[in-house]
């Protein structure tokens, strides 16, 4: 497996494992704190930070989303799903980019 | 104390006594980022070692320490106290040129580095703080004589270090002293991330 294939195939391991491995909090919250959408309040503040902000989260905001119901080990995984999810998009957004360029170099 | 109790005091007696052992031998508390993959390793820490040493370690057109330098300088736009100290510290000794590393901090387009890592930084800044790039930011790393492989490994490097800062500033992890960032560093360069 060529080296950079090794790094993505990681990447992918880790992402899948988030999302779709055994959890306490179930895959489709998971899957909501990855992508940083269709968070219910007041869980939203917390995650939202943490995919845009995360220099601004502050203890308020973990003791609001424990107010939710949410045990710790379900926020635990919420908050790395968030974190995995955000830097999955810059990720691929910086692999879109690079496609798009040595692409069109091949072009013109 | 990181922000939740689990991560404090939710391990078991053989990573207790692990941890007592850090301590003992290094004389440095272990790190939050350490404790932080020994947590339910099987939900996060197994993975996450397994791909930030893949991206920091394996092997790559950049070398060790350029890699090290765009994990602080991502860690920097993102804000990441953690991060930024234990990243600047590994860079400086992996270099050997600690002020190199500062300059960069402090300003990347006057700082002495090549012109392709400078350009390699600059995109991975604009795509950490705008969370998008395009293809002309690209073609500007390319032309400054940066492989496309080296394009990916550097995307690597800044998938690992978005990950982590943000967990490290969500979870609060407690800064080091400077000599514990340093004790750090050079396990890093030792043992890397696994």
């Amino acid at each position: 497996m060529p080296d950079e294939d090794k790094k993505r195939a990681a990447h992918r391991a880790l992402v899948d494992r988030v999302l779709n491995g055994e959890g306490r909090a179930s895959p489709e919250q998971r899957a909501r704190a990855f992508s940083n959408a269709d968070i219910p309040p007041p869980l939203h503040t917390l995650i939202g930070k943490v995919a845009t902000r995360p220099a601004q989260v502050t203890d308020a905001d973990f003791a609001a989303a424990m107010a939710s119901d949410c045990s710790e080990d379900q926020l635990f995984e919420l908050v790395i799903s968030a974190a995995v999810g955000q830097s999955a998009r810059l990720y691929e957004a910086g692999l879109g980019a690079l496609a798009e360029a040595t692409d069109n170099g091949k072009a013109g | 104390m990181m922000r939740l109790d689990i991560l404090n005091r939710g391990y078991g007696p053989g990573t207790k006594l692990l941890f007592a052992l850090i301590r003992v031998f290094s004389g440095h508390p272990v790190p939050d980022a350490a404790k932080l993959v020994f947590y339910r390793p099987d939900f996060y820490g197994a993975r996450a070692k397994k791909f930030t040493h893949e991206a920091m370690r394996g092997p790559s057109g950049w070398s060790v320490a350029d890699r090290e330098l765009m994990a602080a300088f991502v860690s920097k736009v993102n804000e990441c106290a953690f991060c930024v100290g234990a990243h600047t510290a590994t860079a400086g000794q992996a270099y050997q040129d600690g002020a190199k590393v500062q300059a960069v901090l402090a300003d990347l387009e006057s700082a002495p580095v090549e012109d392709g890592l400078r350009a390699t930084l600059r995109m991975l800044g604009k795509l950490t703080r705008e969370g998008k790039v395009g293809s002309e930011d690209m073609r500007e790393v390319l032309s400054a004589g940066v492989s496309r492989q080296q394009v990916e490994d550097a995307l690597a490097v800044c998938a690992a270090f978005n990950t982590t800062d943000r967990l490290a500033d969500a979870f609060g992890f407690e800064v080091l002293s400077p000599e514990g960032f340093e004790a750090g560093a050079k396990y890093l360069l030792k043992r890397g991330y696994r």
